[in-house]
């Protein structure tokens, strides 16, 4: 199939899905590189173009560098757990335990959920009067910590939730490439005498290395992405203690109407999106073993 | 998924340290799933057991009933259930057509444009809330079902991955339809879809589940009743600070969740399977 005839004819079957996604997703991208030099249009000030203001002002700002630092944390600490804490689930469901379908539920269930919804459970158990936690402390003869309402845990409990949430979905992605591992590969290993943590680590992980990095890639989008429970936990605080980037974004952007500066805010997610992209695609790619 | 025991052993090295692995695997299986056995305790009983565990504790659907009238639930799950359909069937449609393009043309500038696709795998809609709410409002579509649905309905997920699908389709099966008459939509109707039926269920499943449970777009883009889906009804709802009871909060939590759960619970392997499907080619 070749000639201009066909080329009209591809691009006509693509056509209503580019027009969507050029309208919602390219086009905004433009559109915001374009604002974040532009100044907030006001009642008798349209909007005017200001250099980079924006980004100056965003330089200055504490809350930003707070947004990002917490984002960061948050980042940094619940891609390697939920991964890790994938892998773990996986092996043990697709091992010999009892209650083996049981359990693929406990850990998989999460993730169906709405994270509004379970946000709100949590709440509960977070709560320093009579939550969960704080029973369990009490027999102990502890008190529970207001987990929630202090700066140094709120921001934990955030990503407890968040990796309660995904480990469960990762899961299943390590579940369906450890079924294709050839079983002879295994026992191989095992005759010629390999305990079963260098089996882990010489053959199964090696294997898993493609099922890693897309689960990497979702996991590094999700921790810029995933905002849902900070709007049930704790609104970004106690004073910005849970702030990140998508949650500022929000704020900025529909509390206090600064589009400007918004824009600016969002041209430094995609940015860091983009450059993690990129440095997976050149750096990791390359130790993968593809099938 | 079948039985996978055979597949990877990765036997313990002894008796005892079999017993203590299934023991450690058993309580993060227990840790994992308590949230939730806490919400259906929270949930089914009255408000003064909610953080008091009695095994003798009555049972009550009180709390459900209660957390139905308390907010406009009904219409909340209507307009779910209109987002989520209007999503997939647009989804279906668009990526379906477009996947046959990017699969089987060879045409000028296909590359680029499958480039131009692959951006929204890493940068969704829902990162760019503010020009996306302003194009809406030059819509005027602000406030209106359409406009949650409307960013997600061309999907780089659903068009990368029936562009697989139908990779895989033997070019002689598409040949013998052509022979026989059939136009390429023909083609692309009798011959590709059918052969891509599992896909499709489980790319329907991802998007169901993950557009029953979208909220930040939803909460930007709706401010009434009519339009707000159950996500956002919640939120607006379960405000602790305003009084509501816990065991109204957790009982109006299931009830949003519940039917996700509910079909999870019977479609478990199905929903498993397809969520694989989905990440894997």
């Amino acid at each position: 199939m070749h000639g201009r005839f066909t080329t009209l004819h591809a691009w006509l079957l693509a056509l209503p899905a580019m027009v969507l996604l050029v309208l919602f997703t390219h086009y905004p991208i433009v559109v915001t590189l374009f604002d974040s030099f532009m100044s907030t249009p006001k009642k008798h000030r349209p909007s005017h173009f200001v250099g980079l203001d924006n980004y100056a002002a965003m330089a200055g700002d504490p809350v930003f560098w707070k947004a990002l630092t917490n984002n960061l944390i948050y980042a940094g600490a619940t891609i390697p757990i939920s991964i890790a804490l994938a892998l773990l689930m996986a092996l043990i469901v697709n091992g010999r335990i009892p209650g083996r379908p049981l359990m693929r539920m406990a850990f998989f269930t999460p993730t169906v959920l709405p994270m509004v919804a379970v946000a709100n459970i949590w709440l509960f158990f977070f709560n320093p009067n009579y939550g969960a936690i704080d029973q369990l402390l009490q027999l102990v003869g502890l008190t529970a910590p207001n987990f929630l309402g202090q700066q140094q845990t709120a921001l934990w409990c955030v990503i407890v939730v968040a990796i309660w949430k995904e480990a469960g979905f990762f899961m299943i992605f390590y579940l369906a490439a450890l079924q294709t591992i050839p079983p002879d590969l295994v026992e191989a290993a095992a005759i010629e005498g390999a305990g079963r943590w260098q089996i882990l680590r010489r053959v199964v992980l090696p294997l898993l290395m493609p099922t890693t990095l897309f689960v990497l890639i979702n996991a590094v989008i999700n921790a810029f992405r995933t905002v849902d429970h900070i709007f049930v936990l704790t609104g970004g605080g106690p004073d910005n203690a849970t702030n990140v980037l998508l949650y500022q974004i929000y704020l900025v952007g529909f509390s206090f109407w600064d589009q400007g500066y918004a824009a600016a805010l969002t041209m430094v997610l995609l940015a860091g999106l983009g450059a993690a992209a990129l440095l997976q695609f050149f750096f990791l790619d390359r130790r993968v073993h593809y099938r | 998924m079948t039985d996978a025991a055979a597949t990877l052993p990765l036997p313990a090295e002894n008796r005892i340290g079999a017993i203590v692995e299934t023991l450690g695997a058993w309580l993060l299986g227990v840790l994992w799933i308590s949230p939730l056995l806490y919400a259906l305790w929270a949930a089914f009983h009255p408000a003064a057991y909610s953080a008091h565990f009695d095994l003798t504790a009555p049972l009550t659907l009180e709390n459900f009933v209660k957390a139905w009238n308390a907010a406009p639930f009904a219409r909340y799950f209507l307009n779910t259930v209109l987002l989520v359909s209007m999503v997939l069937v647009g989804q279906f449609v668009l990526a379906t057509l477009a996947a046959f393009a990017f699969a089987r043309y060879a045409f000028f500038g296909r590359d680029v444009l499958f480039g131009l696709v692959l951006v929204q795998l890493l940068i969704s809609p829902d990162m760019l809330l503010v020009a996306n709410y302003n194009t809406m409002h030059m819509l005027g579509l602000v406030d209106s079902i359409a406009a949650m649905a409307l960013p997600y309905m061309a999907s780089a997920f659903g068009i990368f991955l029936l562009r697989q699908t139908f990779k895989q389709v033997p070019q002689e099966l598409d040949d013998a339809a052509r022979i026989e008459g059939c136009s390429a939509l023909g083609v692309l109707w009798r011959v590709y879809m059918p052969l891509a039926r599992p896909v499709y269920l489980a790319y329907g499943l991802v998007s169901v589940s993950y557009h029953w449970n979208n909220f930040l777009w939803p909460l930007i883009i709706t401010n009434s009743v009519e339009t707000r889906p159950v996500t956002v009804g919640l939120q607006v709802f379960a405000t602790p600070d305003q009084g509501v009871d816990w065991s109204i909060i957790t009982a109006a939590t299931l009830m949003t969740s519940g039917p996700l759960l509910v079909g999870f619970l019977i479609f478990q392997r199905q929903f498993v399977q397809s969520f694989m499907r989905a990440g894997i080619r």
